[in-house]
């Protein structure tokens, strides 16, 4: 079992059962951003209280969905490649955490958008949006030490530590920023009520759930061609590199 | 006599015989807090409101500066290596180095926060709580830096670096160390965040030494 998955995960592998299997991701991905956008920005009724700014939700929500989940996957790849050695893990890991703080990126930049029509304001210090900024700190962070050694081994352990530190962390400042809100300022708060009740209309819910699932499929992709772009380089001295391209693609 | 507290003994003398190292962190809080009042008002009113955050803010950047050389000359004398390879173990050897860093940090800015409360308009029983808060939070400011410091010891010139690791990890110390001080002045119980603020700590003394020893072995590979 164990070294079946060692040679499952091996670079080599990766990279032949990667090529097949992007276009399994980006072209549901493609199909269902379609559906999600025409059904959301046409179909979906205009809300009774904002209006047509409420749209960007269909964007905003599921991109702070994905800069958490993708801060998850990360973490738990850094802690899987630095305890089995796994050099895969370590390859998710690293290319995660760019489109990570991508997503971390977008929903903030959305949170503004549509925080200025309805709050009047860019930014607020709620705590949500709180939270978020500090995830993409924590996502720089781990690049940035990514970045600084010239080992890309020590690179990958040395960051793999920090992302796991980092998730020890995320409750504590999530909870942290949650309650120094509360204590601070209770006024901003009440024009959080954006998803005014939990009973949301199925035709702003389905859209919704289809975007989630296309940013889902979308991070797939990258992940599996980025993961891709960096085993070639990480291996270019190896023998079945060097083969790949000197036979062409595949 | 063994190693612990040859380490601690050592720590200290190296510092006391260079006391710039020592002297400076605590430089620097001093200037930084004294910025504050010329740069935003010297009246009374909103000084006292600002100063939680300001004294928090500048305590926290001076533990950050002069975290960057904990490890450095450890690590450029082969001390670090010696101690690796050697039966003791790592954890507990950073753990006393974390501690005879906050004796020579931490410790002397909670001696002075008092006079730098004075300077911000600070009331008695904020001081207090101020001093509270201090006590409680620096050591894990030390604590947790020293994983950051161990992060990056074989980095030339990772000081930038050093700040961008560490201080989104402070930022729950920072929150609830200045919420309960501005709550006090409130004359609000503080009592919750005290008791987070000492999770933190707890939290940090149990794991940090063994992250910070895990670091430091990929970096002396």
């Amino acid at each position: 079992m164990w070294k079946w998955i060692q040679a499952f995960a091996s670079p080599q592998n990766f990279y032949r059962i990667s090529g097949t299997l992007i276009p399994w991701f980006l072209y549901p991905f493609v199909f269902l951003v379609t559906i999600g956008l025409y059904w959301g920005l046409y179909v979906a009724p205009i809300d009774y209280q904002q209006g047509d700014s409420y749209r960007i939700i269909f964007i905003h929500v599921p991109s702070a969905w994905m800069s958490m989940m993708i801060y998850l996957i990360m973490a738990i790849s850094a802690g899987i490649g630095l305890i089995w050695q796994i050099k895969l893990a370590s390859v998710v890991a690293k290319v995660s955490a760019p489109i990570g703080a991508g997503f971390t990126f977008l929903a903030l930049i959305t949170g503004s958008i549509w925080g200025k029509p309805m709050w009047g304001t860019w930014w607020v210090w709620d705590a949500r949006l709180t939270s978020e900024l500090i995830l993409l700190f924590l996502y720089l962070a781990y690049m940035s030490l990514n970045n600084a050694f010239d080992n890309p081994k020590k690179a990958a352990k040395a960051s793999s530590i920090l992302a796991l530190v980092g998730i020890i962390n995320l409750p504590i400042i999530h909870y942290s920023v949650k309650w120094w809100n509360t204590l601070h300022q209770g006024a901003s708060i009440s024009s959080m009520d954006k998803i005014a009740a939990p009973a949301i209309h199925p035709d702003m819910l389905w859209p919704l759930l289809i975007m989630a699932i296309a940013f889902k499929l979308m991070y797939a992709a990258l992940v599996l061609q980025r993961g891709r772009d960096e085993i070639l380089f990480n291996e270019q001295n190896m023998r079945w590199v060097k083969d790949l391209i000197k036979g062409g693609e595949r | 006599m063994n190693i612990y507290l040859s380490t601690l003994v050592r720590e200290l003398k190296i510092s006391i015989r260079n006391p710039s190292g020592l002297i400076n962190p605590l430089l620097f809080f001093i200037v930084t807090i004294s910025l504050f009042p010329l740069s935003i008002s010297p009246e009374a009113k909103i000084l006292s409101e600002i100063a939680p955050g300001i004294i928090w803010v500048a305590a926290m950047l001076s533990v950050l500066l002069s975290l960057n050389t904990i490890f450095h000359y450890d690590f450029d004398n082969g001390i670090l290596e010696q101690l690796s390879i050697s039966h003791h173990s790592t954890a507990l050897v950073i753990l006393i180095k974390s501690f005879s860093h906050w004796i020579l940090t931490g410790l002397p800015i909670v001696l002075l926060s008092p006079l730098m409360g004075l300077f911000l308009f600070l009331d008695e029983n904020s001081i207090q709580v101020l001093m509270l808060t201090l006590l409680i939070g620096t050591p894990s400011l030390s604590l947790i830096g020293t994983i950051g410091a161990s992060l990056i010891v074989g980095i030339r010139s990772a000081g930038m670096l050093l700040a961008l690791l560490i201080l989104p990890l402070y930022i729950p110390i920072l929150i609830f160390a200045s919420s309960a001080i501005s709550q006090s002045q409130a004359g609000f119980e503080i009592t919750g965040q005290i008791l987070w603020l000492i999770v933190i700590l707890l939290f940090s003394l149990m794991l940090s030494p063994f992250i910070s020893a895990a670091a430091l072995k990929i970096n002396l590979d």
